[in-house]
C-alpha cells in the first residue's frame, strides 16, 4: 500500500506491505491499515483510492500483488 | 503529446516547442507559479508531493480527453513536485491548435482538471508552521466530485 502527503508524515511510512486474504475489498485492507496506524483515522472520510494506479470505490476487489494507494483530496497545480 | 513529473525545474520554452506544429495558428502556454500568499498568510515555500506514475498517467489522460474535446495539434503537461521556492513553476501547461480562442479554454480546462484529479499534494510552509492542503481550494471544493469518490 502507498501513502502520500499527510497519510505518509502521519504514518511514518510511504509503503506498507499488507496481505490480502481471498475476497477481500479496498474497504478489507484500508480498515486494517488504519486499525494497525490510528493516526490515520481522521483522514478516512474524504479518502479516495487507487488500486493499480486507476482511481477505485471502496467495495472494489483487492487481487494479492495489487497496488493500493490511498489519495487524499489532490491538490495539485 | 509531452507528460511530465519531474523534481527538476520546468521549462516552459521546451513544452512550446514540444507542442509546434504548422497546422497551429495558436500557441497557449500556462504556468503555475509559487505564490507568496495563501489565505491571507505568508507563505515561506510550498512542497509538492506526487504519486509520479498515476500523475503521469491521469495527464496523459487529461491531454488525450483534451485533444480531441478541443482540436488540440499538440500538448504538454508538466508538473514539478520537492521543496520550491516563491516565484518558480510548478506546473506548465502548453497547447496548440488552429485558433487562440480554443488554446484558452483548452488551457483552462487542463489545469482545471489537473487540479481536480491528479494525485498531486502541496504543503505550505510558513514561518511559523505548516499544512498540507487537501482539496482544489480554488474551484470552490473540498472534495473531488462525487462521480470520484467511493
Amino acid at each position: 500500500m502507498l501513502l502520500f502527503a499527510s497519510l505518509a508524515e502521519r504514518a511514518g511510512t510511504r509503503r506498507l506491505e499488507v496481505p490480502v486474504g481471498e475476497g477481500e475489498t479496498v474497504r478489507d485492507i484500508r480498515d486494517r491499515v488504519v486499525a494497525r496506524f490510528p493516526q490515520l483515522a481522521p483522514a478516512v472520510p474524504t479518502l479516495m483510492y487507487a488500486l493499480n494506479e486507476e482511481y477505485a470505490r471502496e467495495d472494489a476487489a483487492v487481487a494479492a500483488g495489487s497496488t493500493l494507494a490511498l489519495i487524499p483530496p489532490v491538490s495539485g497545480g | 503529446m509531452l507528460i511530465r513529473v519531474t523534481d527538476a525545474p520546468l521549462s516552459a520554452e521546451e513544452a512550446a516547442w514540444a507542442v509546434a506544429s504548422p497546422a497551429a495558428g495558436a500557441v497557449n502556454i500556462f504556468l503555475g507559479v509559487v505564490r507568496n500568499t495563501n489565505r491571507g498568510r505568508a507563505v515561506s515555500h510550498l512542497v509538492y508531493d506526487a504519486y509520479p506514475s498515476m500523475a503521469e498517467k491521469e495527464m496523459r489522460a487529461i491531454a488525450e480527453e483534451a485533444t480531441a474535446r478541443f482540436g488540440l495539434e499538440g500538448c504538454a503537461v508538466l508538473h514539478r513536485t520537492g521543496r520550491l521556492e516563491i516565484g518558480e513553476t510548478s506546473l506548465v501547461v502548453a497547447v496548440s491548435c488552429g485558433h487562440r480562442r480554443e488554446s484558452y479554454e483548452a488551457g483552462l480546462w487542463i489545469v482545471n482538471e489537473v487540479k481536480r484529479r491528479v494525485p498531486v499534494w502541496k504543503k505550505e510552509v510558513w514561518e511559523d508552521g505548516e499544512e498540507w492542503i487537501e482539496g482544489p481550494e480554488s474551484l470552490g471544493m473540498q472534495q473531488a466530485p462525487a462521480s470520484m469518490r467511493p
